[in-house]
């Protein structure tokens, strides 16, 4: 089971490797972790996915809380929350497949953000499934570099996390 | 309304923060990134006990620290000196003992560069503090200050680490000390979730055998008065564990000793008949639990912690309360009824009688019994505050000591670290000068931290060191006699110090009992000294403590080491 936690922590120094450190310490596993500034300076918020049972995701959330730094944890579930990742591929082409490669981009609402006479990058945004998939389909041009920015979440409506 | 602020560098301002927090010891050590510190130090209104190695600071703030239930303080250079102070942060880590632990560190302008004694102790120190700082402006230590004794004494306490690097301690400031803290991350739960407590208060009523496990929580929330009426109340017989020790006396007869590992065979009986297992301030350690899944798995199990995240960690719980132990036994006492059934208590009376601690005297002598020496200690002081190393003579201090009150037996339970015993003796006899104070100690353990004799000398601490002199790492032999086909690898030591010497090197009185009747004549010439002393108890050397469960085995799967010899 994969678990999406959206963690408000104190934007300060060291706190990155306080929540890190906890996670390998007492080994959990992380699939993904984003950190950024929030619309309030003092604070930088977190979505990390992480895999585990419920009685893991008890203890997760249980430790982080312990975090003195931690201000909240949340447990983001998929029904009511919206979620993105970034992708950027590079991917092999030539004259003939670059047309090919344009049109799956479009089909998938990438982006093309640079061309090179023998690659380009394509820009992708969507929910986890939607980047695997476009990644399937560029494979057989060959993938060259892929970087994924992990996934960051948001709860749906008015309140927030 | 503000206070008037004064003009002071940051070393002052130091001093002045330790004196609104109300420390009068620290123990530490000193170097050259806290010159500025030390020099506002002297003469300050504050006791500087200089130990003779920085772990020893730490053992003795923590000490200090469970000696009087306030907050233990100490100070260390930068580099070595603050590694030097791991392990004793870590065995406060691990029973979450209140220590606020401060470091010198390299100028601000040099750190990350390797500078000379630069060690990252904030990187090192994340995994064994509750919380820590690197002070990166003197503007901000009082505020730090005042939340680290906030942290290190609220909720679950522990150790918090604050790292000064020099410029600070030089850098002006205008001095104002907060009145309160202001930490939205931290808000520890006391008051214990009424639905739950009911909920308990139910489960308790309707239990036929009931349990209570108690661990250092009892301590740390000086709820011993509560739980003895609450146990008395509901007619419970009470477990404590090695740091729960004292949380309940000895001889009251609900009493069923120590569980796990080295615990009595009716404490551990007692758990796997119950079916209503009440958990207070422990945590289910597997010295504790044995097999996980044979532990106490008729009963039904209540969980009181302050900590949270100890709910469910390594045994699933029926009925959790979050909060202060003190309010939470308070509460369950009014709204559960008292008990009237005796016939649980005479079942235990009943294991009691036919599984009781024993040793037999020895027919050929080889030394001295060790638990007759632990008895005749407890005899002879019965108000002593007992601390230990870590080894075979603890477990015999913990099973034989006749403990009455809280804070009178102190050990490194969760870290079990050799060498702690002595220098926390030392920060325990600071604390509590009224008090006898022994050092139950290894042969092998006190060669860790030996060279505080130094310091109790110096400083005059007159605590008494008792040696159980086996020539063994006797608990390491132990498992080699009973796992190892008795392969002795690495454990034997005998015969390589002689302790009356050693301590007579220091200036500290040194004794020696080589027969049983010297044991208790040689114990009144170290009370009547009043002076620090190290007695060298020569003990039969291949005791084992016994009953014992088998790492890995269910409590109930008890060995009976000592009628096997
Ligand atoms: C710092 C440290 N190193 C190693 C151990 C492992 N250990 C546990 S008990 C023990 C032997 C202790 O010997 P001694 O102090 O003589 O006590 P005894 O068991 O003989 O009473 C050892 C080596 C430990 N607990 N702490
Ligand atoms: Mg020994």
């Amino acid at each position: 089971m994969r678990h999406t936690l959206s963690v408000l922590v104190e934007n300060r120094y060291g706190v990155l490797t306080r929540v890190a450190g906890m996670f390998s310490r007492r080994g959990y596993n992380i699939d993904s972790l984003t950190v950024g500034v929030t619309e309030d300076p003092t604070m930088s918020r977190m979505t990390i996915v992480v895999r585990g049972d419920d009685q893991v995701l008890e203890q997760v959330t249980k430790q982080l809380n312990k975090l003195i730094d931690v201000i909240r944890v949340t447990d983001l579930k998929s029904e009511n929350s919206v979620e993105r990742e970034m992708a950027l591929i590079k991917v092999n082409c030539d004259v003939t497949s670059r047309s090919e490669i344009m049109q799956i981009a479009d089909i998938f609402r990438a982006r093309i953000i640079d061309v090179a006479s023998r690659s380009v990058v394509v820009e992708i945004t969507g929910d986890e499934g939607k980047i695997n998939a476009i990644e399937q389909l560029l494979r057989p041009f060959g993938i060259k570099e892929m970087v994924r920015t992990g996934k960051v979440a948001i709860r749906r409506g008015q309140k927030s996390s | 309304m503000t206070e008037p602020t004064e003009k002071m560098t940051g070393a002052r301002a130091f001093i002045e923060c330790l004196y609104r927090e109300g420390v009068d010891t620290i123990f530490g050590y000193p170097g050259g990134v806290l010159l500025p510190i030390y020099d506002e130090l002297y003469g300050a209104n504050i006791r500087h006990i200089l130990v003779r190695h920085e772990q020893a600071a730490a053992h003795a703030a923590e000490g200090y620290a469970r000696a009087t239930g306030r907050t233990g303080v100490c100070l260390a250079t930068s580099g070595p000196g603050a590694t030097n102070l791991v392990t004793g942060i870590a065995n406060a880590y691990m029973d979450s003992i209140p220590m606020v632990v401060f470091t010198g560190q390299v100028p601000s302008s040099m750190l990350g560069n390797d500078a000379f004694q630069e060690a990252n102790i904030t990187g090192i120190t994340m995994p064994i503090t509750k919380h820590n700082y690197l002070v990166q402006d003197a503007r901000d230590l009082p505020r730090i200050i005042k939340e680290a004794f906030h942290i290190a004494s609220t909720g679950r306490p522990g150790p918090v680490l604050v790292d000064m690097p020099k410029d600070i301690t030089l850098q002006e400031i205008d001095f104002y000390y907060p009145d309160k803290v202001e930490l939205r991350g931290y808000k520890p739960t006391y008051k214990g979730n009424l639905q739950q407590i009911k909920k308990a208060a139910a489960l308790i009523d309707k239990s036929k055998n009931p349990v209570i496990y108690a661990g250092g929580g009892i301590i740390n929330s000086n709820a011993s008065a509560e739980l003895i009426e609450f146990a008395e109340h509901i007619k419970a017989p009470v477990t404590t564990t090695l740091t729960g020790m004292g949380g309940f006396p000895v001889e009251h007869p609900l009493f069923l000793g120590m569980p796990g590992m080295h615990g009595t065979k009716y404490a551990n009986y007692a758990i796997q008949e119950s079916d209503l297992l009440i958990a207070v301030g422990a945590r289910f350690d597997d010295r504790v639990t044995g097999k996980l899944k044979a532990f106490a798995s008729n009963a039904k199990i209540v969980h009181i912690d302050i900590d949270p995240a100890e709910i469910s960690k390594n045994i699933k719980v029926d009925i959790p309360i979050v909060g202060d132990a003190k309010w939470i036994l308070q509460k369950l006492l009014t709204y559960s009824s008292e008990s009237q059934s005796e016939k649980w208590i005479e079942r235990i009376g009943h294991w009691k009688k036919e599984n009781p601690l024993y040793y037999i005297e020895p027919i050929t002598c080889s030394g001295i019994k060790p638990q007759y020496i632990i008895e005749q200690i407890s005899q002879a002081c019965k108000d002593a505050i007992i601390v230990t190393e870590v080894g075979q003579h603890q477990m015999w201090a913990a099973q034989y000591f006749k403990f009455n009150e809280p804070r009178t037996f102190i050990t490194s339970g969760g870290l079990g670290t050799m060498g702690y015993g002595f220098p926390a003796s030392i920060g325990v006899k600071v604390a509590r000068p009224d008090k006898v104070v022994f050092d139950i100690a290894g042969d092998g353990s006190f060669q860790m931290n030996s060279q505080e004799l130094a310091t109790a000398v110096q400083e005059n601490v007159p605590v008494i060191v008792a040696i159980f002199n086996n020539g063994y790492l006797g608990m390491v032999r132990q498992w080699q006699e009973l796992f190892h086909e008795k392969r002795y690898s690495s454990t034997c030591i005998q015969n390589s110090v002689d302790f009356v010497k050693l301590a007579e090197a220091y200036g500290a009185l040194g004794l020696r009992a080589n027969k049983p009747e010297e044991v208790r004549p040689v114990i009144e010439q170290a009370l009547a000294s009043g002076r620090p002393t190290v007695i060298d108890f020569v003990v039969e050397c291949e005791e084992n403590v016994s009953p014992m469960v088998p790492a890995g085995a269910a409590i109930n799967e008890i060995l009976d080491l000592e009628r096997k010899k």
